[in-house]
């Protein structure tokens, strides 16, 4: 099964906090090996500071397009990785070992990624469904 | 000697503990066992004696975190533990048989590290000669397979058989005989020598793919697929590549995986019938696993050496996995690349697969002499493929009585249900004597 790990470092929005010293840097990519080592890895990715984003929201079926930064700290994804392990509890292992450095209250968010067979046969269906013709 | 359950598992229900704590353990062992055994077996020069230290460390994790929560490292931690139970277990032999200096001598030595933990070149050393010791040529495959997923897979016994379909006591046999024939050949805990890598580097992707083609295409039973065996077998690859990052054919065996895998979900109909590889929804392929094989099949090119027989397998995997469309199939590249993996690794199955190629590429008469071509061999006489493809052959010429001949043979001849009944579906179609368009040839990247 696969999951991705969801970085949250809850650091300040702009450009300067959100590049990391290179130490880090270092420290993370020796984490990254780990993952690499035990077979786990599949991907991952940095993302760049929400500054440099853009939030479209729907209301009322409208899109709106709000440009970054965004308000919650707290709520701002900073990179992922996805694994694949056996057990929900070996993603959960693996998010533990993560050496987060940034501000207090960074979070790791742990979630499986949905399989064909995870769904329903009508939406199963929807999704074999021909897109063109 | 071991409280340790001896299936493989860390034998935490009996100890009646916290379930979280249980299944960290749990997570912790399926990531640190491999480390941990490899690591005791350097000590002990005993895989067997080395499962069981490794075993025995985890019982007393289940007893300790419970208590004290799970320490910040929790793989150092075992191995420590581990460590001091083999150091005791040697004193004990050393008054045994009153060769007490010379092996404290030896304990004494490995106390030094004991609390190291030991750099990580080294475990990584460890973990290459647990790898080669698993895959010993000195083994039959079957228990090369069940041990390489017991050790470096950290399955439990009954996990193996259950994806084997044998008894769980068949497994624990095979492990049990396995251990017994590696102490008896005094199998040593080495890297193999310059002149014999060759032959147990083949050893090992040898077992890896063997438990890759097993989730593949199951040989028995009612699934067409077994998916956490591809998985399984792809994580042992990924391992392997990190281990032995200069050879090609480690590269090419994780590329051809990571490609054939991209298409494991798409091989399965809504009703969960076969979908061959030119009728599949290309929709469907993993996309990060086409980007893996694609991107591992770079790195093995690179190496500078060529191509060995898995790199050129799975270089004609990427020609699939590049195409859009079934159509855009480069079938010229497919059947040179077959020409080529014929010379390095000739095999009638090569020859078939080529001449499939050749009828795509050229039509099926250039397909049809490819075959006459092929050496009687008594392997592929007892096998389905050739019937099955000769009738696919005929088919598309119009030969309709020939090609249902061929067919019926072809589905009295597989073993797996899922594969007759596409076979017979297609007899019947023949039967019905009008062409059927959708009828495709066989996965001729297989």
């Amino acid at each position: 099964m696969r999951f991705m790990l969801l970085m949250r470092p809850n650091i300040d929005q702009d450009d300067a906090s959100w590049a990391p010293p290179a130490e880090a840097v270092a420290v993370m990519e020796r984490y990254n090996d780990e993952l690499r080592k035990a077979g786990a890895l599949l991907s991952l990715d940095g993302l760049h500071a929400p500054s440099r984003g853009a939030l479209v929201s729907f209301s009322g079926g409208r899109a709106t397009v709000t440009d970054g930064p965004f308000a919650e700290a707290k709520e701002v994804i900073g990179g992922y990785w996805m694994i694949q392990v056996r057990s929900k509890e070996e993603a959960i292992e693996w998010a533990k070992r993560c050496p987060v450095s940034g501000a207090e209250g960074a979070t790791i968010e742990v979630r499986q990624v949905a399989e064909m067979s995870d769904f329903p046969a009508d939406v199963q269906a929807a999704l074999e469904a021909p897109t063109s013709g | 000697m071991t409280g340790a359950d001896p299936s493989g598992s860390p034998g935490a229900a009996e100890l009646a503990l916290g379930d979280e704590v249980c299944r960290s353990v749990d997570a912790v062992w399926r990531i640190e066992s491999p480390r941990v055994i490899a690591g005791l077996a350097r000590m002990v020069g005993d895989i067997g004696v080395a499962e069981d230290l490794a075993q025995d460390a985890v019982v007393a994790a289940l007893r300790q975190w419970s208590r004290s929560g799970v320490p910040e490292r929790p793989g150092a931690w075992l191995m420590a533990v581990g460590k001091r139970r083999a150091i005791d277990r040697m004193r004990r032999q050393a008054l045994l048989r009153r060769k007490q200096e010379e092996l404290l001598d030896i304990a004494a030595t490995q106390a030094g590290s004991v609390d190291a933990g030991g750099g990580e070149e080294e475990i990584q050393d460890d973990l290459l000669r647990l790898v080669f010791i698993a895959c010993h040529p000195v083994l039959p495959a079957e228990a090369r397979v069940a041990l390489t997923l017991r050790l470096l897979g950290g399955l439990t016994t009954e996990e193996i058989a259950r994806a084997f379909l044998v008894r769980e006591a068949t497994v624990a046999q095979r492990i049990v005989r396995a251990k017994r024939t590696l102490a008896e050949a005094r199998v040593p805990f080495e890297l193999p020598s310059r002149d014999r890598w060759d032959e147990r580097l083949a050893s090992v992707l040898e077992v890896v793919y063997l438990i890759f083609n097993e989730g593949y295409t199951a040989t028995a039973g009612d699934d067409w697929t077994r998916p956490a065996l591809c998985d399984d077998a792809l994580r042992l690859g990924r391992v392997l590549a990190e281990l032995i990052p200069g050879e090609p054919e480690v590269l090419g065996l994780v590329a051809l995986m990571e490609l054939q895998a991209s298409r494991l979900r798409a091989r399965i109909g809504p009703t969960g019938k076969a979908v061959l590889l030119l009728d599949q929804d290309r929709r469907r392929w993993d996309q990060v696993l086409v980007h893996r094989g694609l991107a591992a099949l770079e790195r093995a090119g690179g190496l500078g050496s060529g191509l060995g027989p898995y790199g050129l397998q799975a270089a004609i995997a990427a020609c699939h996995a590049r195409a859009r469309t079934s159509e855009e199939t480069d079938w010229a590249r497919i059947a040179a690349l077959y020409d080529a993996l014929a010379q390095l690794a000739p095999s009638p199955v090569v020859q078939l697969n080529r001449a499939v190629a050749l009828s795509m590429a050229f039509g099926p008469e250039a397909g049809l002499a490819a075959l006459e071509a092929i050496t009687p061999d008594p392997a592929l006489s007892t096998h389905h493929l050739l019937p099955s493809v000769r009738g696919d052959l005929l088919q598309r010429l119009g030969r309709w009585d020939e090609a249902r001949v061929e067919l019926e043979r072809a589905a009295s001849l597989t073993r797996n249900e899922s594969e007759r009944g596409l076979l017979r579906a297609r007899v019947a179609a023949a039967r019905r004597h009008h062409p059927s368009p959708a009828v495709p040839p066989p996965d001729p990247a297989r």
